[in-house]
């Protein structure tokens, strides 16, 4: 982990932000974004929170173009992302997925070297054993495991480290902490929570549980039906829930 | 004899370095007689290649038709109702007349003056059923019909000269029509399961079953004289090879050839022994051609008999193994690149996949007929069929392998960068690399059983016992071609499989 922020230090503070601006979506018939508009700053956790079909994960997949949006913009770092490659704005965006998403026929070591690999550096082993550490796997131990050998949860902190492998400054999450039991998700939230502090990390977070985005993000959007209904500070939604639709859920939230 | 030097001087002029292809069809008859014709033009110094026991008339006449094969024993009944698709005449010279003009006017072939002697259609029953019902004619079939249960080979079920048209000239019928094989049609007479059967006139066996053969008292079966059926190929390259087998015309009466039918049918002699012994009773060549002694068939255990016959049994597995591996190696070569680009293509991928699931339903010995006039008859034709046959499973298992490959991985790798070209080489071909060896296995073994069938267009393998031994009711040469067929299949299942292991990915 020292050697980590060492490096970070040498590479300087990151600078990205992600930006929509009023970005349509739509399949088929149905709107999956309303001219949504959103910006997240450098260095900066914003968590999406939303029923299913709210449009969480289609604006979260316009920030690595697995989606293209129909009308409006994105842009990294103030480029258009319509203007790059979108297989090299994906390998310098990390990516955890719900389900881990590890390739079941590589080693543990092998999965998390895959993005520095990708990008043809030359010490995508290193990067791996770094990255393992970072999550909190010894690379000795775990590194030459098969994915199935793995629980639940250490599975899940791999596909963490394979989304950090390369150092990229901005991580995407999809609900990654939604299929793990709660002392799992726990341990997890705590290790991310440290890990972006830790490396300055600008992060989207797409989740269905509101105590989850209040713990790890510093502004939580609510989306409902592609648009915003708010975005705001943990603290301000509770006390400035901008609709009845925002004040409800967090009833139901407190209910629970 | 004067013009037979002149030509065999010609000949002698020009040689012809390639083999004359002689051909039969599967069954004794036709097996003696393509030997007889093999051996005599060995004798006359003519090299020659033999495919004995193709398919049936369809098959060995477009052999002759495409150039694929030079000659094969025909009967002229066979020609003009069966090939030229006529009505049946009862005069034999017109019935020659006629199928000499028309072939060669058609497909420039030509019929060769007939063996002498007439194999027809001969209804047989059993003694006892003669004479409890006064059967001596098939007039009096007609009368006693109603009450008997026939077992007639497909052929003869279906062909206008056949059962309609008997029934039709004399008004027979029967109480049930069974489809019999050829191969088991004596057996079944023999044992009481049918009453009356469909045999040929010089067959063997009806001696041997002690049967009375119904006089065709109206003249209805047209008359079925044997001679060579020769391609025009042969006529104007090769007039030794025609002068030879003219030196067989009119030399075998109706006797004659149901005693060497009886040889191969009853005494199971070989065929080789037969002709050559024929051949030098006509006087038609010196030296007995076989040096093994003559004498009945060895009745050694069949251990023993596999024994013997070990050279010529690894020969037809190698030919055998060849075909297989031929067709396979090409049909991966086609099945897994195309399953691979079906997977990108998603549209359309499922119909693609579904074609050629049809050319499955094809039967073996149909699509094996239509190989022929594209690629004549042999190894080639047999290994495009089998090749046919095989890109089904392949296809259909690496589609559907890649197809259905570990989608949380791939979407993951397609998050983080993957291109759709190293997701296909990197997580969709690996994990889908056991399922494409199962359809590897699948057809692996398919294609040993259906190669089987190959000896029908003149492949060789181990189909040869096979159909010879159906053709000639003798099990123990069915089985020295299907036990070793049989094991080659077990053995290309275990090689395939131990490759499907290797191939597994991750541990």
């Amino acid at each position: 982990m020292r050697r980590h922020r060492a490096a970070g230090a040498r590479r300087g503070p990151p600078v990205s932000t992600l930006q929509a601006e009023r970005v349509t979506k739509r399949f088929g018939t149905v709107v999956a974004l309303d001219r949504l508009s959103l910006e997240v700053q450098s260095g900066e956790c914003v968590a999406l929170i939303g029923e299913s079909g709210s449009g969480k994960t289609t604006l979260l997949r316009c920030f690595n173009r697995l989606t293209d949006p129909d009308e409006g913009r994105v842009l990294v770092d103030g480029v258009d992302v319509g203007t790059v490659d979108p297989f090299e704005l994906r390998r310098r965006s990390g990516y955890v997925p719900q389900d881990g998403g590890l390739l079941p026929h590589w080693r543990v070591a092998r999965n998390v070297a895959l993005v520095p690999w990708l990008r043809g550096e030359g010490e995508a082993d290193a990067a791996a054993k770094r990255a393992l550490h970072l999550v909190g796997l010894e690379p000795e131990s775990f590194g030459p495991r098969w994915p199935r050998e793995l629980s639940g949860g250490q599975r899940q902190r791999v596909a963490v480290a394979r989304a950090l492998a390369a150092r990229p400054a901005v991580v995407l999450l999809d609900e990654p902490f939604g299929a793990l039991d709660a002392i799992t998700r726990a341990d997890l939230q705590t290790t991310f929570l440290a890990l972006r502090r830790e490396l300055d990390l600008t992060a989207v977070l797409v989740t269905h549980d509101l105590a989850e985005a209040f713990l790890l993000a510093d502004r939580v959007g609510v989306l409902r039906s592609g648009r915003l209904e708010q975005i705001a500070t943990p603290a301000e939604l509770r006390t400035e829930p901008a609709t009845p639709y925002v004040r409800e859920l967090l009833q139901r939230a407190r209910a629970i | 004899m004067s013009l037979a030097a002149l030509l065999l001087l010609l000949a002698l002029q020009a040689p012809d370095p390639r083999p004359v292809v002689v051909a039969s069809k599967p069954f004794g008859e036709s097996y003696i007689l393509a030997e007889m014709f093999a051996q005599l033009l060995e004798a006359r110094g003519i090299e020659v290649d033999r495919r004995p026991g193709l398919g049936a008339t369809e098959i060995a006449f477009r052999a002759i038709r495409t150039g694929s094969a030079d000659v094969y024993p025909e009967y002229t009944g066979t020609g003009l109702l069966a090939i030229l698709g006529e009505q049946p005449v009862s005069d034999p010279r017109k019935v020659f007349d006629r199928v000499s003009r028309e072939f060669q006017r058609r497909w420039n072939a030509r019929w060769l003056p007939p063996l002498g002697f007439e194999n027809t259609y001969a209804i047989a029953v059993r003694r006892e059923t003669a004479e409890r019902y006064g059967l001596a004619t098939l007039s009096d079939l007609a009368r006693a019909g109603r009450s008997l249960r026939a077992g007639l080979t497909p052929d003869f079920i279906g062909r206008a000269d056949g059962l309609p048209g008997l029934a039709r000239a004399y008004g027979v019928r029967f109480a049930e029509v069974r489809a019999l094989l050829p191969a088991v049609k004596y057996q079944a007479l023999a044992a009481g399961e049918v009453d009356v059967i469909d045999g040929y006139s010089t067959d063997g066996l009806i001696a041997r079953y002690d049967l009375v053969v119904l006089r065709d008292d109206r003249r209805f079966f047209p008359p079925y004289q044997a001679a060579a059926l020769v391609g025009g190929g042969l006529v104007e390259r090769r007039p030794a090879a025609i002068a030879a087998l003219v030196e067989l015309s009119d030399r075998l009466d109706e006797a004659a050839m149901r005693r060497l039918n009886r040889r191969l049918e009853v005494d199971r002699e070989p065929v080789r022994r037969i002709a050559s012994d024929a051949l030098a009773e006509l006087g038609l060549t010196t030296a007995p051609a076989g040096t093994t002694p003559a004498g009945p068939r060895d009745e050694s255990s069949f251990l023993g008999y596999l024994w013997e016959r070990r050279g010529e049994l690894l020969r037809l597995t190698r030919r055998h193994l060849l075909l297989v591996v031929i067709s396979l190696a090409a049909a991966i070569a086609a099945a897994v690149p195309l399953g691979l680009a079906l997977e990108r293509l998603s549209r359309g991928a499922e119909l693609a996949v579904r074609a050629a699931g049809l050319l499955q339903t094809l039967p073996g010995i149909a699509l094996l007929a239509f190989m022929i006039p594209l690629l004549g008859i042999g190894l080639l034709p047999a290994a495009v069929a089998l090749f046919l046959y095989s890109l089904y499973p392949i296809l259909r298992n690496t589609y559907t392998g890649v197809r259905d490959a570990a989608p949380d991985a791939i979407a993951a790798g397609s998050a983080l960068g993957m291109t759709p070209v190293q997701i296909l080489r990197h997580i969709r071909l690996p994990l889908a690399a056991p399922v494409i060896m199962a359809g590897i296995r699948t057809a692996g073994v398919i294609n040993v059983g259906t190669a089987t069938l190959a000896a029908f267009i003149g492949a060789g393998g181990l189909g040869d016992p096979i159909a010879a031994g159906l053709a000639l009711s003798d099990t123990r040469m069915i089985l020295s071609g299907a036990i070793p067929a049989a094991l080659l299949a077990l053995g290309v299942d275990g090689v395939l499989g131990v490759v499907e292991r290797v191939v597994r990915p991750g541990g």
